[in-house]
């Protein structure tokens, strides 16, 4: 490989042909700032415009100051990234912003997670010496994102992930000069547009432009009254983030001390949306079962490659990208959809409970999950199955809140009986995850045979869009595919659409390397070994389940005795199934 | 529970269409694709956006993006006889403001804006290439220059229909 050689602050360094300054000053451990710039390496997601210049160094020889983020190291090259020079000049790129930014930190929803206070303080910000117009939009709604856009400091790594990365385009820059700004077309409401809420605009903004609709409040309010029973659901990729929220390294697997806090918030029952997502395996497996049995027998109708449908932002991209394609997707709730379903149906009756006055509560890692909440055809007489959706950083914001010491607080168990679960369940928090779950449930029902080895090696891994064949003796060998953001589900989308999809099942996540990277979760800011222990940690809570196959959770089999009979029965499919709508703009043409 | 929908007569649905088919629905001819059809149309609504990056197969906000970002694009529909004043440095030297103040006062609107009957419209714009003629204004692409505030009365009058 060809390498270069250049001085960088007083100190040589050698590093690969097409090195960033950024990059190869980081490998000496000099951190110079950044704003725009952004990457999560191995995952997709990036920004490079090189337009905030928060990160300006001196290149001896040159007129300009030039952005680190985007200049190639050249043989030679003598760098200053503390020269007064550059320090001056990138004091004032700040100063300018901070003169057009509300400066309400104390009431910021990003208040201490935010980069461009941190960059502030480190740069030792104590005045803004330029005073003049500032930009005032209102604070728009939708269920699941509000958008501050006087907070918006153009770095557009918002617009790069919803272009780039999803292939939506719901936001983008607009305007020129002053106005500029990232909105939405024409102003419009984000529920007018093709957003799919799936948040990642939320995990990429550095200042509090975008936040997450907060029902911290709400939950409070709930829990103090009398008149009504709380219960809430845990998703399977909060256990292994919440802990960063408290100062644990990332990775951390906190499922007892979270079933504790819940406790000790107040929550009257306090279950696991792992159960749940064993029982979408039985459903979802069960659907692939038959559907691969009449496809192999011939049948033209039959709609292959089945899909997953857990991922409420894919649900909305293929209700509004490819409403023509919605039969391939699972008709399965998710996880959530199918608790929220048995607990004010099966368990407000048990407890004597009427529905209206069994509030219901998830804890995601998803801001999309909000949305679906909302969804009319999720209600029973305008009544929904989950009254509302809190993302892992709501909870940890409850638990601060409650004055609960998170990392001293001894760990308890899930309430029974919708809070057993397995290690198929956990790894729904990951990509490929759903996919292994069914696999190991699907394969043994379609053989008969107890599996000899349950790990599934082949449909893991963080990158976007993964293939494999699994071999089920006597059967067939099934064509599966993972994919994660909406680029490269598109991919797949395309193929049925030309009728040439080689695979049978599919997994469809819309956030990078699944839930574990949703955009409910705690912030990364671009630091992908976060993301990465957080992957390893699911896998550990995985081995460390004395179940790992969902068909073998008793609290998954006395269920169908006691309520729902079989996977696929007729209660079921009212109960824990759903349909798809076609929510493609329209154009009208008048005659 | 569908999506939002966009009304539009199919006239002007087909002529978009055409617009963008002849540059064979290349996103890169945005820029084009949006010229041609405000030659069209005057300006650029919402509804006749959405049709272009429906046709372009882009999302409606690259399309936003571009018609807020250069001046030359407009969402307002002008008038029937679109004056447009010069304001470049030539021009406004020369007195060009004087020439937009005394059309504001006779017309009784500001630029951007269109008089209640539709006939007339005003937009301000950075040169015209004819330095020479400054202050310079244009009516539908018809060139005025050397122009004083007195003339613009006579000027309006020619277009009395």
């Amino acid at each position: 490989m060809d390498t270069i050689k250049l001085t960088i602050d007083n100190r040589t360094v050698e590093v690969p042909k097409g090195t960033t300054i950024l990059k190869a000053a980081a490998q000496m451990g000099i951190k110079i700032p950044t704003l725009c710039n952004f990457e999560l390496e191995g995952l997709a997601l990036k920004n490079h415009p090189g337009g905030c210049r928060v990160c300006v160094v001196e290149v001896a020889g040159r007129r300009n100051l030039a952005p680190a983020c985007i200049t190639e190291c050249m043989p030679d090259m003598v760098v200053k990234t503390n020269s007064l020079r550059a320090v001056n000049a990138r004091r004032t790129v700040l100063e300018l912003m901070l003169s057009d930014h509300p400066n309400d930190c104390l009431q910021c929803p990003k208040s201490g997670k935010c980069e461009l206070q941190a960059l502030a303080a480190d740069m030792g910000i104590r005045d803004i010496p330029y005073k003049g117009e500032q930009s005032h939009y209102p604070i728009t709604l939708s269920p699941s994102i509000v958008r501050d856009e006087s907070k918006c400091i153009m770095c557009r790594r918002c617009e790069a992930v919803c272009h780039e990365y999803q292939t939506v385009g719901a936001i983008g820059a607009v305007d020129r000069g002053f106005p500029a700004v990232v909105s939405t077309a024409f102003g419009e409401d984000l529920i007018d547009t093709n957003c799919i809420f799936c948040g990642q605009c939320i995990a990429v903004c550095p200042v509090g432009a975008l936040s997450e609709v907060d029902h911290t409040a709400r939950i409070l309010r709930d829990i103090a009254n009398p008149d009504v029973k709380t219960c809430v659901q845990v998703a399977p990729a909060v256990r292994v983030a919440l802990g960063e929220e408290f100062g644990m390294p990332a990775g951390s697997i906190v499922t007892g001390k979270i079933a504790a806090a819940l406790k000790a918030i107040g929550f009257d029952y306090v279950f696991d949306t792992d159960w749940s997502a064993d029982l979408t395996i039985m459903e979802e497996g069960t659907e692939f079962i038959q559907r691969i049995k009449a496809y192999l027998a011939g049948d033209k109708n039959v709609k292959i490659p089945l899909m997953t449908s857990c991922c409420p932002a894919w649900v909305n991209f293929y209700e509004k990208f490819y409403p023509e394609l919605r039969e391939y997707p699972s008709t399965a709730k998710s996880p959530q959809g199918m608790f929220g379903a048995t607990v004010k149906s099966y368990f407000a009756e048990k407890i004597g409970v009427a529905r209206e006055n069994l509030v219901s509560v998830s804890v995601m890692p998803c801001v999309a999950k909000k949305y679906e909440c909302e969804r009319e055809e999720l209600k029973v007489n305008g009544n929904p199955d989950v009254d509302y959706s809190i993302t892992t950083r709501e909870l940890a914001r409850l638990i601060k809140i409650c004055n609960i010491d998170f990392t001293t607080l001894p760990e308890a168990k899930f309430d029974s009986p919708l809070g057993e679960s397995t290690g198929a369940a956990v790894i729904f928090g990951v990509t490929g995850g759903v996919m292994e779950a069914a696999l190991r449930t699907a394969v043994e029902v379609l053989t008969g045979k107890t599996l000899p080895k349950i790990d599934f090696e082949e449909v893991r891994g963080l990158e976007g869009l993964r293939e494999a064949t699994v071999s089920v003796p006597g059967v067939a060998d099934v064509k599966v595919a993972v994919a994660y953001g909406m680029k490269n589900a598109r991919v797949i989308m395309e193929q049925i659409k030309a009728g040439n999809c080689p695979y049978h099942f599919v997994e469809v996540m819309a956030c990078p390397g699944g839930c574990i990277d949703g955009a409910g979760q705690p912030y990364h800011h671009g630091d992908a070994s976060i993301v990465k222990a957080r992957y390893a940690a699911i896998y550990k809570a995985d081995r460390e389940m004395p179940l790992r196959k969902s068909h073998e959770n008793p609290e998954i089999i006395s269920i169908y005795k006691e309520f729902y009979g079989e996977p696929c029965s007729e209660k079921s499919h009212h109960l824990l199934h759903t349909h798809y709508f076609d929510k493609k703009i329209k154009f009208d043409i008048e005659k | 529970m569908c999506g939002s929908k966009v009304n539009i007569s199919e006239a002007n649905y087909l002529k978009i269409k055409e617009i963008c088919a002849s540059f064979n629905n290349n996103p890169g001819d945005l820029i084009n694709v949006l010229h041609k059809t405000q030659d069209h149309f005057g300006y650029l609504p919402v509804e006749v956006q959405k049709v272009v990056a429906e046709c372009l197969g882009i999302p409606a906000t690259r399309v936003y993006g571009v018609v807020s970002f250069y001046s030359f694009f407009t969402m307002k529909p002008k008038g029937k006889y679109a004056i447009s004043v010069c304001l470049g440095t030539a021009c406004y030297v020369k007195g060009g403001e004087k020439i937009l103040d005394a059309l504001k006062s006779e017309l009784k609107i500001s630029e951007g804006e269109v008089t209640p009957d539709g006939k007339f419209s005003i937009d301000v714009l950075r040169c015209v290439g004819a330095c020479g003629l400054a202050p310079v204004m244009t009516i539908n692409g018809k060139t005025y220059g050397r122009l004083v505030p007195e003339d613009v009365k006579g000027i309006l009058a020619e277009y009395a229909d």
